[in-house]
């Protein structure tokens, strides 16, 4: 074995087929690194035992930060620091500030979350990826195996996967 | 897991496989321009030079150069502003509103139509900001911070200034989800490209995406979420713009009907708007196999939709400036009908109430000539409505001793033909580089939209 980690790539181009065949790599004893779609297949993340997501609750508290931020600067500017009174209104008028508030918390909600999410999932434009197999981005769908993380031997690996579906075993290291 | 339906019609004709979703979307991407591109773009780079220099001679002596006057203070500028923030609405809706309903046909238009609407407010909030006459201040007239007027802030009891925030967040908002949805298909550019450049442009652009599982789950969390801040988002948009309106005192724009009517509206304006450009698009980029006949009249039917409300928003609004006994309020919408603005007003309601209703007709509905035509017709139609709403309000209010009229001049005209050299120069710069469809969302419908729609593999 060379330096660096080596892969098996199993190649499958069926959906239905990829599900199924994550559920019986894994049922082997098989640990897979990571699987690359062209776009989202439904239901793999549950195939493949991954958590949900929290990032949905990272835009919620991002947004609960905007509206915070934007009573807080809206109630400071108007009725603190520099109180008048405009077309008979009350100094700080709730109803008014509403408008600016909704529009803060859905921008600091949107922009914190995709930040959020580009910092979590390493995606920067100076990145420079792993590209597995470049079909992986068009018609292809690539399933990674580490084999340092893998007990299995070599020619077990490729015998479940050629099992599970693939249409094409392939070898790879970086 | 693949579920197709019986009934419907296929959203991809042509027995296409994954590969050829790359390859046709792709093509375009990585060819050279062709001859109606060019020509398109030396049109629309015409039309943007003779533009900036009406644009720079109204920065240069200030908006005296335009039409207006004592009476009439806000004519084409405003015009102009709230025609082009309605024509982007349909992009957020069409990405948004239609993802949350499972709307599975705005997959092929959704890109080109969110970049129309980043495009659009783009030209929109020029707008706003040329009117000031001396843009270089209006940061501090606009945004809350502090200054050398002393600390003397912004007035947030303002619509003018909760515009400011809408349309800015808008659009910053429209540029991240659309932005989010092109990475993937930046990489697979990436991954196709052959020259150098492309690959580093296409590898930064596409923040090094390889499409694992896991960043695929959470891309989708986002894309929901975002759809579903955007969905309200851009109801408070056109919302805020009609406060700018409704919240005054004039007659005529002080109802109560102007959110809903003007959001009506904005998704009517919007939705012609996509369809003139996608009906060129497909046309012109051989892509009638992904934007189908299906595409064209689903659209159509919304806009027969939204074309109904924006009539009965008409008929009310007179209805109710009877029922109200305000003589002020009833004159100013007898002036519209029959006033010196009734060419406007006629020309509003021939565009915006009878011509859609065209639409019930199937036969019309599904023309390619008649849909590009009346797209285009709505879209005179909704230009002349905010023309209508705000220049015949103006001209003749309380005190008919200052009663005036306006006349565009040059500089107005001007000024409109910037914004549209600017819009067809950016989508036309976006139609050659970027992909016009979300091919990962689309292969993504492939299979499961018919089963009238051949599977090859």
């Amino acid at each position: 074995m060379e330096s660096g980690k080596n892969y098996i790539l199993g190649i499958f181009d069926d959906e239905d087929i990829l599900l199924k065949g994550v559920k019986s790599v894994r049922e082997a004893g098989v640990k897979i690194e990571e699987v690359f779609t062209p776009y989202p297949v439904h239901g793999l993340e549950h195939a493949l035992g991954y958590k949900r997501s929290k990032l949905p609750v990272v835009a919620f508290l991002f947004g609960l930060l905007g509206t915070t931020l934007a009573l807080t600067m809206q109630f400071f500017m108007m009725k603190i620091d520099w109180p008048m009174i405009i077309g008979g209104k009350d100094f700080a008028p709730l109803p008014t500030f509403i408008p600016v508030t909704f529009e803060l918390t859905v921008l600091l909600a949107s922009f914190g979350m995709v930040g959020t999410f580009f910092v979590i999932s390493n995606l920067k434009p100076w990145a420079q990826p792993k590209v597995f197999d470049v079909r992986s981005t068009d018609d292809k769908m690539v399933m990674a195996v580490d084999l340092s993380t893998n007990k299995t031997d070599l020619s077990k690996i490729k015998e479940v996967l050629k099992g599970a579906g693939a249409i094409e075993v392939n070898e790879k290291s970086f | 897991m693949q579920v197709t339906s019986p009934v419907r019609d296929p959203l991809v004709t042509g027995g296409k496989t994954l590969h050829d979703i790359t390859n046709d979307v792709c093509r375009q991407v990585e060819g050279k321009p062709t001859l109606p591109w060019m020509g398109g773009m030396a049109i629309a780079l015409g039309a943007l030079s003779i533009g900036a220099y009406a644009l720079v001679m109204t920065l240069w002596d200030g908006i005296g150069m335009w039409g207006l006057n004592k009476t009439v203070g806000w004519a084409w500028d405003i015009t102009n502003f709230v025609w082009w923030v309605g024509i982007g609405h349909a992009g957020t809706l069409i990405s948004a509103v239609l993802l949350l309903f499972r709307q599975k046909w705005r997959t092929s238009i959704n890109r080109a139509a969110e970049a129309m609407t980043i495009f659009a407010v783009i030209c929109a909030a020029m707008f706003p900001v040329i009117h000031m006459g001396r843009p270089w201040l209006g940061f501090y007239w606009a945004l809350p911070l502090p200054n050398a007027f002393g600390p003397l802030w912004v007035n947030f009891n303002s619509p003018l200034l909760w515009d400011v925030f809408a349309i800015s967040t808008y659009f910053s908002v429209s540029l991240v989800f659309w932005y989010i949805g092109l990475v993937p298909d930046f990489a697979t550019i990436r991954d196709r490209a052959t020259n150098k450049i492309s690959k580093i442009a296409y590898g930064a652009l596409s923040l090094g995406w390889v499409g694992g599982a896991k960043a695929w789950e959470r891309y989708e969390a986002v894309s929901l979420i975002l759809a579903g801040v955007a969905t309200p988002l851009v109801l408070s948009v056109h919302t805020i713009v009609s406060f700018d309106f409704a919240t005054s005192v004039i007659p005529g724009w002080h109802t109560t009907i102007f959110p809903p009517y003007f959001v009506a509206g904005a998704i009517f304006s919007g939705f012609a708007m996509v369809l003139t450009l996608m009906l060129i698009t497909r046309h012109v980029f051989k892509l009638k196999n992904y934007i189908t006949m299906t595409h064209i009249e689903l659209m159509n039917i919304i806009i027969i939709i939204t074309g109904s409300i924006v009539g009965i928003a008409y008929i009310t609004e007179f209805f109710i400036a009877w029922y109200s006994g305000v003589p002020y309020e009833q004159y100013a919408f007898i002036n519209r009908a029959t006033g010196p603005y009734w060419w406007a007003y006629w020309s509003m309601m021939t565009c915006n109430v009878i011509s859609p209703q065209l639409f019930w007709i199937k036969k019309i509905r599904t023309s390619i000539v008649a849909t590009f035509i009346l797209s285009i017709i709505v879209n005179i139609g909704m230009w002349f409505e905010r023309f209508v709403i705000i220049v015949t309000s103006l001209h003749r209010d309380y005190l008919p001793s200052s009663w005036a009229m306006f006349y565009p001049t040059f500089y107005d005209i001007g000024v409109y033909l910037f914004t549209f050299g600017l819009f067809f120069t950016l989508f036309l710069a976006f139609a050659k580089f970027f992909p016009v469809i979300n091919m990962a969302e689309v292969k993504s419908i492939l299979r499961s939209s018919s089963e009238k729609q051949p599977i090859r593999r």
